[in-house]
């Protein structure tokens, strides 16, 4: 079984560091998994992505193309990527920034305002973390448990308090 | 041992100062800069030195002044930084220096561009800078052979006394994988007998020169070079087979293409087509028995690259063109996809 998972949006909404969050998911689980950033020409000009793979064999290669989890941060992201998730993937989308319209049926698509309820929660920046609690609940890709153990291990200790925030965010995701 | 999540880049780091490597010379190029960036942070606090040089010249320079004294030593760059420092790693070799330089390659030539490429496998194993030599290279294609090759890179370097290179790619340099450190003992091999460091006087100086005026002397320096070149032939060659033994098409791919290569054999294996994967570890000593032993009952074979076609000579070399070679690859930081390998795999027919 593997989990391929595609993360993009503009630089600074977080998608590298959600992607890490999943990545060490794995890595509690005791999966096999890679974490590969974009650092190209298109991390230049502002957008961002990450692919991580979660698998139960070793991964193959890191570079997901037809990812079975998509999270679109931004409207460029979802446009460009919406059409390589494989059938029966879920797609996942900040819906305060991202008009989700599709015609694909084959897929399922959830449409969270994250950036709102980053807002009205003081949560400023914590839309990618909300969007990983909506996963967590609608896939159970890995428990709540497992996300929390990885959000310990992923926030470096100089920003410990920002920990309690990020706990908030999965929860408000899980809940939305 | 415990797991942990590290970049690439990091991991090549980290290797190398339990490695018992003292001394960092580098200077930054995307995509290898946080190789750079952790000695900066770690290198002080092991007990090491850090030095940003002013140009990738003046790097490799530091390396073979502070390699002459005897301890570990190792630069990194990437592509267009290896041409650079390609006269001082002939300088190097031709001193009887060991080092370990490390190549994040990237697409060529020129200025080229920043994504992953292997378009540098003719310069490393083939012409690294003038002269008649060779260096030991490795081509990992994981973070965890990252490490452990690292560590197999400075052992070797310092007993066959030449330099070894990890070449690696923009891929691996960036991604994360789980990584564990093995012990690595602390003990490194005598170099007293050699080593120009200092000795107030007790012995005859010892020199470190690639300068021989006299032909025949200098011949005679590399033929005994040639000798420590053909142990290294004998012992030192590796490679992995993967679902070999019954295989009617065997692909060649090294570094990170094998991975995506796998992925490709993997589907081509589930619609019934027998075809296996032979990936060198290391690109010289060039791993052509194991080629010969995998490619024993096949009809074809493959070889896949992040290049115009580089390894494909080795290849045909290693059978003797005894059967035929074919190539697919996508180069300029192009990185090629499992399903293009599986068509190219499915167009070569293949015994079900």
């Amino acid at each position: 079984m593997t989990n391929e998972i595609l993360i993009a949006g503009f630089g600074g909404q977080g998608v590298l560091f959600a992607g890490k969050i999943l990545a060490y998911c794995g890595l509690m689980d005791n999966k096999e998994l890679s974490w590969l950033p974009s650092y190209g020409p298109e991390m230049r000009g502002g957008t961002c992505n990450c692919s991580v793979c979660i698998s139960d064999e070793p991964v193959g290669s890191p570079l997901v193309l037809t990812p079975d989890i998509l999270i679109a941060m931004n409207q460029p992201s979802f446009d460009k990527f919406v059409g390589t998730v494989k059938a029966g993937g879920t797609v996942f989308v900040d819906s305060t920034l991202v008009d989700c319209a599709c015609d694909r049926t084959d897929i399922k698509i959830f449409g969270i305002p994250s950036s709102q309820l980053a807002d009205e929660n003081e949560l400023k920046g914590g839309s990618n973390i909300i969007l990983l609690g909506k996963i967590i609940k609608e896939t159970g890709i890995f428990t709540l448990d497992t996300m929390k153990k990885a959000i310990e291990k992923v926030v470096p200790p100089s920003k410990a308090a920002l920990i309690a925030n990020n706990f908030r965010a999965i929860e408000l995701g899980m809940n939305s | 041992m415990e797991r942990n999540l590290m970049k690439g880049n990091e991991a090549l780091a980290e290797a190398a100062i339990r490695a018992g490597c003292k001394c960092f010379f580098g200077y930054p190029i995307t995509p290898q800069t946080e190789l750079a960036a952790y000695m900066a942070k770690r290198m002080n606090k092991a007990g090491g030195v850090f030095l940003q040089a002013e140009s990738e010249i003046a790097a490799v320079n530091m390396v073979l002044g502070a390699a002459s004294t005897g301890v570990r030593a190792m630069t990194s760059s990437s592509s267009p930084g290896i041409s650079l420092k390609s006269e001082g790693i002939s300088y190097l070799a031709g001193s009887d220096v060991p080092a370990v330089i490390i190549n994040v390659e990237r697409g060529g030539p020129g200025l080229g561009g920043i994504q992953p490429s292997q378009q540098d496998y003719w310069q490393a194993t083939k012409g690294l800078g003038h002269g008649d030599f060779h260096l030991i290279v490795y081509a990992p294609a994981s973070v965890q052979e990252m490490v452990d090759m690292v560590v197999t890179a400075f052992n070797k370097a310092d007993e066959y006394r030449v330099p070894a290179m990890i070449l690696a790619d923009g891929l691996l340099g960036q991604m994360m994988e789980p990584v564990a450190f093995p012990e690595i003992s602390a003990e490194q091999p005598d170099k007293s007998s050699w080593a120009a460091n200092g000795h107030k006087n007790s012995r005859e100086h010892h020199i470190v020169n690639s300068l021989y005026i006299d032909p025949k002397t200098l011949e005679d320096k590399i033929i005994e070079r040639y000798e420590r070149y053909a142990k290294i032939k004998e012992n030192e060659a590796d490679a992995e087979l993967y679902l070999t033994d019954d295989a009617d098409i065997v692909v060649c791919a090294f570094g990170a293409t094998s991975r995506v290569v796998k992925s490709a054999i993997n589907d081509a294996r589930a619609m019934g087509i027998k075809v296996g994967m032979c990936r060198p570890k290391t690109v010289w000593p060039f791993p052509e028995k194991q080629i010969r032993e995998a490619c024993a009952n096949a009809s074809k074979v493959l070889c896949v690259e992040m290049s115009m076609g580089q390894m494909i000579d080795d290849v045909k070399l290693a059978l003797n063109c005894e059967k035929p070679v074919e190539f697919f690859g996508r180069t300029g930081g192009v990185i090629p996809t499992p399903a293009e390998v599986l068509d190219k795999i499915k167009s070569m027919g293949g015994n079900k």
